[in-house]
């Protein structure tokens, strides 16, 4: 594969404007032209990894150490080198929804994230996010009997978490539609929505 | 999954840099909903991922300095295009990023990498091809979530993109950059996409160091104010891909409609602007009776393969659906 690491000028003798094409390219040449800053001395920038190299990640409000190769997922380094393993691997593709882990605030899917895409971020796991409010949402999920077999349910939790955050009073039709990216097998969607429910109004225990 | 290299520019030069001009050697890597996927089932097997995530000149909303239109980096998400202000009025695009209906799926996904989502064809994730051998174990096999329209040739699997049926409908256009920073070119976002022919191509445009940098939308004007929707035929409660999907846009001037732009995802390799449909609606008042016309004229000509017929009555129901819905009427559907 070609190694290069910077672009080369265009080989003809066209000047730059002929490589406009379509309506409105000049006007979005100038629009990419300008933005952007300068980039910061300390980024990853243009480096190509490849094989295995040491990484720090920001975990649950520490930093810690993982080795990983370009093609280790974050929920790899997090259930097998962090023994983080409350975030689940059921899909590969994310679709369960049980992987799910707040990256700065926002619910993704460790399984879909490479680990080296989240340096520098902060990572936020079912272990810590459970915690929150004084643990009220697995106290929830609990009192109103949210989970049968407990495969899905710490996915759940991060994601009621961060929907909660988000939409602090939500309607039914809304909790329904906000938590549909996590997937339970038991069925224990209606047991799952009564504690979101009781969470919007206030919690189980007050 | 296969191992790569990898890299996380920051700048669109450096990214082009690294982007490999032999088709399948890099892939681009955006929030990794679904390229993470393709690559844990050795569907993709590249040397070398790269990450856009960072790249400076494919995040935020700007104006475009002639004004009329607004410029969306591709490498924002879904999340952040939704709670933008400048992007209220484009009722179409909210309510296809609310159908995605996963919060995981709107904070990960970005708008370029949705755009650019892979076909869900089972036989292509299956690791068959992108046209399983010739279109063939699409036609003898089990087709029933594939192509109504435009399955002639080999290609049967149907856009995979939830956005880009509003986007197209609301005359998005794409900003594709590469191979060298100065090779812009910016296309109307239905000819992104394309038929492919052989396993040789894929089904946009896109070349293999070229990269989607950015949707410009036509910015809207007070004086012909634009109605839109989307609207999606699901299975059901669940992640799943809709069976059928339509978006329109209506200028609408003293209660008749003076443009309008019908589009069908969901049942064709591309994304189907309904040409016919759309002029149906042109000069008259929307009504029931009027959606129902368009939705009719948008699948007459659907050719259903052996097993999916079905989706000919769900993609006029979700034609006649958007269009009551773009106008303000009730469209008789479930819909949030």
């Amino acid at each position: 594969m070609k190694q290069s690491t910077s672009a080369s000028p265009p080989a003809s003798g066209f000047t730059r404007r002929k490589f406009l094409q379509g309506s409105g390219a000049a006007a979005a040449a100038t629009v990419l032209a300008t933005t952007g800053g300068e980039a910061l001395a300390d980024h990853h920038g243009d480096e190509v990894i490849a094989g295995e190299t040491t990484i720090t990640l920001h975990v649950n409000g520490q930093n810690r150490q993982a080795v990983v190769e370009p093609r280790t997922t974050l929920l790899e380094v997090l259930r097998y080198q962090f023994e983080l393993t409350g975030a689940k691997p059921v899909s590969a593709d994310g679709s369960s929804g049980a992987s799910t882990v707040l990256i700065d605030g926002k619910p993704m899917m460790a399984s879909t994230l490479l680990a080296l895409s989240v340096r520098d971020k902060k990572i936020e796991t079912v272990e810590s996010v459970s915690q929150r409010n004084s643990g009220a949402v697995p106290a929830a999920f609990v009192e109103y009997d949210a989970q049968q077999c407990g495969f899905c349910t710490p996915g759940f939790v991060v994601a009621v978490r961060a929907f909660l955050d988000k939409n602090p009073n939500a309607s039914e039709a809304e909790i329904r539609a906000g938590l549909n990216g996590n997937v339970c097998r038991c069925g224990t969607y209606a047991n799952v929505l009564q504690a979101v429910i009781a969470l919007v109004k206030g919690g189980p225990r007050g | 999954m296969n191992n790569f290299a990898y890299a996380q520019p920051r700048r669109l030069e450096s990214l082009l840099a690294l982007l490999s001009p032999t088709p399948g050697e890099t892939e681009v890597l955006a929030g990794g909903t679904d390229l993470v996927g393709l690559l844990r089932e050795r569907v993709l097997t590249p040397e070398r991922v790269v990450n856009v995530c960072d790249v400076e000149e494919l995040q935020g909303v700007h104006e475009v300095p002639e004004g009329g239109a607004l410029a969306l980096g591709a490498a924002m998400r879904l999340d952040e295009l939704h709670e933008h202000p400048l992007l209220e009025s484009y009722t179409a695009l909210h309510q296809a990023i609310c159908g995605l209906r996963s919060l995981q799926y709107q904070a990960q996904s970005t708008l370029g990498g949705e755009l650019c989502r892979r076909p869900r064809c089972w036989y292509f994730r299956a690791g068959h091809g992108l046209l399983a051998d010739g279109g063939r174990l699409i036609r003898e096999g089990d087709n029933r979530y594939h192509a109504i329209f435009d399955n002639a040739g080999p290609a049967k699997f149907v856009s995979a993109s939830r956005l880009a049926p509003a986007l197209i409908a609301l005359d998005a256009r794409a900003v594709l950059v590469g191979p060298e920073p100065e090779y812009l070119s910016v296309v109307p976002l239905e000819e992104l996409y394309q038929t492919p022919i052989d396993e040789s191509q894929r089904e946009t445009i896109l070349q293999p160091n070229q990269v989607l940098a950015q949707i410009l939308l036509p910015q809207a004007d007070a004086s012909a104010a634009v109605a839109s929707a989307a609207y999606e035929v699901r299975h059901g409660e669940g992640p799943d891909d809709p069976l059928a999907a339509a978006a329109v846009s209506l200028q609408i001037e003293s209660g008749v409609v003076r443009q309008a732009k019908l589009v069908l995802g969901q049942v064709a390799p591309t994304p189907r602007v309904a040409d016919t449909a759309s002029r149906l609606l042109v000069g008259h008042a929307v009504d029931q009776l009027r959606a129902e016309a368009a939705g009719r004229a948008a699948v007459a000509d659907a050719t259903p393969l052996s097993r999916n017929e079905y989706k000919v009555q769900l993609a006029e129901v979700a034609a006649t659906r958007a269009i009551l819905k773009a106008a303000g009427l009730a469209t008789g559907g479930f819909d949030e």
